[in-house]
């Protein structure tokens, strides 16, 4: 079952941008677009572990900050030649408020 | 529904439209394309290699029938159009299919012309166009042993070689006595033919063919004067013809080809027409360079965008013989009044040629050593001005010291040689992306091989590549490089286009230049957020989601994520309390490692992102700023000791140093900018490899420009003297302010000098004190708003959210 942890508001993360969500164990980028959906995926380029949540967000994708690969922000792909995949989160915003599919369990895979 | 789009011509102009299009707008059409030939889209221009067996039918195919039908396109070969109604809006094909369309697009090419002398149409005589023709001239060396090529320009020569390749007797007929006069002079041409006799090819000069000669099979040709030669097979290659009847039939307006304007809208606004069948501004092309400019444009109309033209080509050859390199570009025999530059070697069978006309190169010939022909083929679009490197420019981009930006050399590299370092990626594998995948663009390349797409400093071996596995083919080396691929426009356009039309925030400015995608990406917005920032100091709202993470986090990401943090000293000088104060933010941050940086400063390094706005707090208290060793802004000066201690030292380096820095900190740039002061011209601080730099004299100060370290050094080069401290002051701040404004971003003050050239940088500086003092003042307005310190203004809370994470309750 899913359980949806609240996380932050929607004005808490930058339209176009990311912010970090420090979790027991990992970092997830909770990224927003500029038409004001949010993804999550977790902070780690599947290149070279570079900190997505850093990168420059256009589209639906980000660009990792260390060596300009690109993610799917929904399904966590890299796109173009590169390949590999960042593990990507359920995420919902209901009245302003984003919630996080986030359990012990998906942390470890 | 959709509208219905109808091909006419599955060739590569007509395709190359197609995909143009589908990028653009992959919904508007429903498209219908009818080939005459059987085979799927190819590329035409690499018959050559395929009939000298360097290549097979497969390996030039461009877009595979799985091509078409994934992308919901509907394909019929071997079924021409024979009429079109333009009436009824429809098209009618030999097997009698009837089509509608809402827009037609003619994309029929072109036919080789057959000379009208007796016996021209018995078997064994034919042009070289498709496929069909290749395999014409295979199976024909297979059986026999003579072939006669009628036609030495540049398709002549090609079928000449395939066909000795395949073990043919080959006789090469001219009407003229220079080979390849369209492209080459007599010298050259005299290189080529003796080149290529020494190959095997044989040949007629001036020879006016007068009959075939055969009964059922050609077996010979006799020429105006009398003689005869036994011939199994003759190929003619004497021009093209645009294949206008279709359209001429239809009543749409043709002369020697289909007439378009800029828009390569034919006379009926529903017909669009594209490649060899055209006539444009009166002139017909039958090279693929222009094609696909052609295509652009075509394809911007035929999505509604309306925004570009096309406006004629410049066009370049290479001939495609192995062991042959030829190159030739322009106006390669030059008008009266051009001067020419010209390198001669008999015996390493060289020979370059330049023509030059008032310090712009207006054409070139180059036999036997070609490398340095998309240089000479760029600096002639860009109509760069060259006097600065005229004494060295036939030796070639190499012996300039091009800053790290395109060697030729490349081409003589093995294939596992590695070309962009940045990815890993060798020449072999960038090679076989462009033959395999059928890439013609940088924008391509990088995409499929990801070679140029970090730091950018091979992208000039990527594009020597390109141009020499493609020839003529290769669609870049254009006269404008678009900004990214969210866009056609090129930097200088974006530039212009802001001050004009007033444009002072990003939306606004992507609408106006019709971006194709709406937030652009990460390689266009840092541009663009900072072209509208340099235009507008004080008004523009700079966009922090739009700056790379350093310039938005102030602090230069690490590779384990940790940032590194670099308090500005002003001209390197330091106090005991500023190192005490530096020394304790390290050990109460726990920071791992300290360094000296080679611009004199400190670097901490890997500081957690939350540890930034504290730790930026201390050193402020301190009395320490940013100093944006993080940005593509000012960077550091950098002195010696000068006169206060050294007992060499002319002038009061240190002190300049400090003041030149006090100026100029916290200005952003198109790329980061290094400067340094030398107190005598034994230059301790290595002054001419800067962006700026000053070398101290007894007289006065030398200024030197455009230097830097980096991937490939350049010196500077030496601007003039000065006599004060203030004018080094003045002429400092107009020199950033010119790159601040004319520049392209990302593109440091080495290339930008290059490119625009030393002359126009001292015209601007030094010729027009006017100009010179407006300049200084204009920056001295937008430092106005630069000089407050980042680190202050987040340390007292400002963008709070940037360094702190959220947390899972």
């Amino acid at each position: 079952m899913t359980q949806w942890t609240r996380i932050a508001t929607l004005d808490d993360i930058p339209r176009l941008g990311a912010r970090v969500v420090r979790a027991d164990t990992m970092d997830i980028a909770l990224f927003r677009t500029s038409s004001d959906q949010v993804f999550a995926l977790r902070d780690q380029c599947p290149h070279k572990g570079g900190p997505l949540s850093q990168g420059i967000v256009h589209g639906g994708t980000v660009t990792c900050p260390l060596h300009n690969w690109k993610i799917d922000l929904a399904s966590g792909e890299a796109q173009g030649p590169d390949e590999g995949c960042a593990h990507s989160f359920p995420v919902k915003v209901e009245k302003g408020v984003v919630y996080l599919a986030y359990s012990v369990k998906e942390e470890a895979a | 529904m959709r509208e219905r789009l109808v091909l006419i011509g599955n060739g590569m102009a007509g395709m190359r439209t197609v995909e143009e299009l589908l990028k653009l707008d992959a919904e508007r059409y429903q498209i219908t394309v009818f080939g005459a030939e059987p085979h799927p889209n190819y590329n035409r221009m690499m018959l050559s290699p395929v009939l000298a067996g360097d290549k097979t039918v497969d390996d030039i195919v461009l877009n595979s029938r799985q091509w078409y039908s994934d992308n919901g396109v509907e394909l019929h070969t071997g079924d021409p159009v024979v009429s079109i109604d333009r009436v009824g809006r429809k098209v009618v094909t030999a097997e009698g299919r009837s089509v509608a369309y809402d827009r037609l697009l003619v994309a029929t090419g072109s036919t080789p012309l057959i000379i009208p002398v007796p016996g021209a149409d018995k078997p064994g005589v034919l042009g070289f166009r498709d496929v069909a023709d290749v395999a014409t001239m295979l199976a024909a060396s297979r059986e026999h042993r003579n072939a006669v090529v009628i036609g030495g320009g540049l398709l002549g020569l090609e079928a000449a070689n395939g066909l000795l390749r395949n073990g043919m007797q080959v006789t090469v007929v001219h009407l003229l006595d220079v080979l390849m006069e369209r492209q080459l002079d007599k010298p050259a041409a005299a290189f080529l033919k003796a080149s290529l006799e020494e190959k095997g090819l044989r040949f007629l000069m001036e020879a006016r063919t007068a009959e075939i000669l055969g009964d059922e099979r050609v077996t010979g040709v006799r020429f105006a004067d009398g003689m005869v030669v036994d011939a199994d097979l003759v190929v003619m290659a004497v021009g093209i013809r645009p294949n206008v009847e279709l359209a001429r039939q239809a009543g749409v307006h043709c002369n020697r080809g289909i007439v378009v304007d800029d828009t390569m809208q034919t006379f009926d606004p529903r017909i669009y027409a594209v490649g060899e069948c055209v006539e444009h501004r009166s002139t017909c092309y039958g090279l693929v360079a222009p094609l696909f400019d052609q295509a652009k444009v075509c394809a911007n109309h035929l999505a509604r965008m309306g925004i570009s033209r096309y406006e004629g080509s410049v066009t370049s050859t290479k001939l495609k013989v192995t062991g042959v390199d030829l190159f030739s570009a322009g106006e390669f025999n030059g008008a009266e009044g051009d001067e020419t530059l010209v390198l001669q070697d008999p015996a390493q069978g060289i020979y370059k040629k330049l023509v030059i006309r008032d310090d712009r190169v207006k054409g070139a010939v180059l036999y036997g050593d070609t490398m340095d022909g998309s240089w000479y083929f760029q600096l002639m679009r860009e109509g760069t001005d060259i006097s600065a490197f005229r004494g060295s420019i036939l030796f070639g981009q190499h012996d300039l010291g091009d800053a790290g930006h395109g060697d030729a050399r490349v081409l003589a590299l093995p294939d596992s040689a590695e070309v962009c370092g940045c990815n890993g990626v060798c020449k072999g594998e960038i090679v076989d992306a462009i033959v395999k995948k059928g890439l013609f663009t940088l924008e391509d390349v990088r995409a499929h091989t990801k070679a140029s797409s970090s730091c950018g400093s091979c992208t000039g071996l990527v594009e020597a590549l390109l141009a020499n596995t493609v020839g003529e083919g290769y669609a870049e080396t254009p006269s404008k490089k678009p900004v990214c691929s969210c866009t056609d426009h090129s930097h200088d356009e974006v530039i212009r286009t802001i001050r004009e039309q007033q444009l002072k925030d990003m939306p606004a400015l992507r609408a106006f230049l019709s971006w194709r995608t709406p937030d652009g990406c990460a390689v266009c917005r840092p541009a663009l957020n900072y072209y509208l920032l340099a235009a507008w100091p004080g008004e523009y709202q700079d966009d922090a989601q739009s700056r790379f993470i350093n310039e938005r986090a102030h602090g230069n990401i690490q590779k384990d994520g940790t940032y590194s943090v670099v308090p500005r000293l002003f001209g390197g000088l330091v106090t005991p309390s500023e190192l005490r104060a530096i020394a304790d933010v390290a050990e109460k941050f726990e920071v791992p490692e300290v360094k000296i940086t080679g611009g004199q400063r400190i670097d901490l390094f890997g500081i957690k992102k939350e540890d930034l706005p504290p730790m930026w707090a201390d050193l402020n208290a301190a009395g320490m700023v940013s100093g944006h060793a993080y940005g593509k802004a000012l960077r550091t000066c950098k002195t010696c000791v000068g006169s206060d201690w050294c007992r060499f030292g002319t002038q009061d380096s240190t002190g300049l140093g400090v003041k030149l820095e006090q100026l100029t900190w916290g200005s952003w740039m198109p790329h980061k900018f290094k400067m340094a002061v030398s107190g005598c011209p034994r230059n301790c601080a290595e002054a001419t490899i800067k962006d700026f730099g000053v070398v101290c004299v007894d007289s006065g100060y030398e200024l030197h420009v455009g230097g830097n370290g980096g991937i490939k050094v350049r010196v500077t080069d030496l601007l003039c003297k000065v006599e004060t401290e203030a004018q080094v002051l003045e002429y400092c701040a107009a020199f950033i302010q010119l790159y601040r404004e004319e520049a392209h971003y990302l593109e440091r003050t080495a290339p930008w000098v290059e490119r625009v050239g030393l002359n126009h940088v001292k015209q601007r500086i030094l010729d027009d004190p006017q100009g010179r003092q407006a300049l200084y003042q204009r920056f001295k307005y937008s430092q106005q708003f630069s000089q407050s310190d980042p680190w202050k203004a987040r340390a007292d809370g400002a963008e709070a959210r940037e360094y702190a994470p959220l947390r899972i309750a």
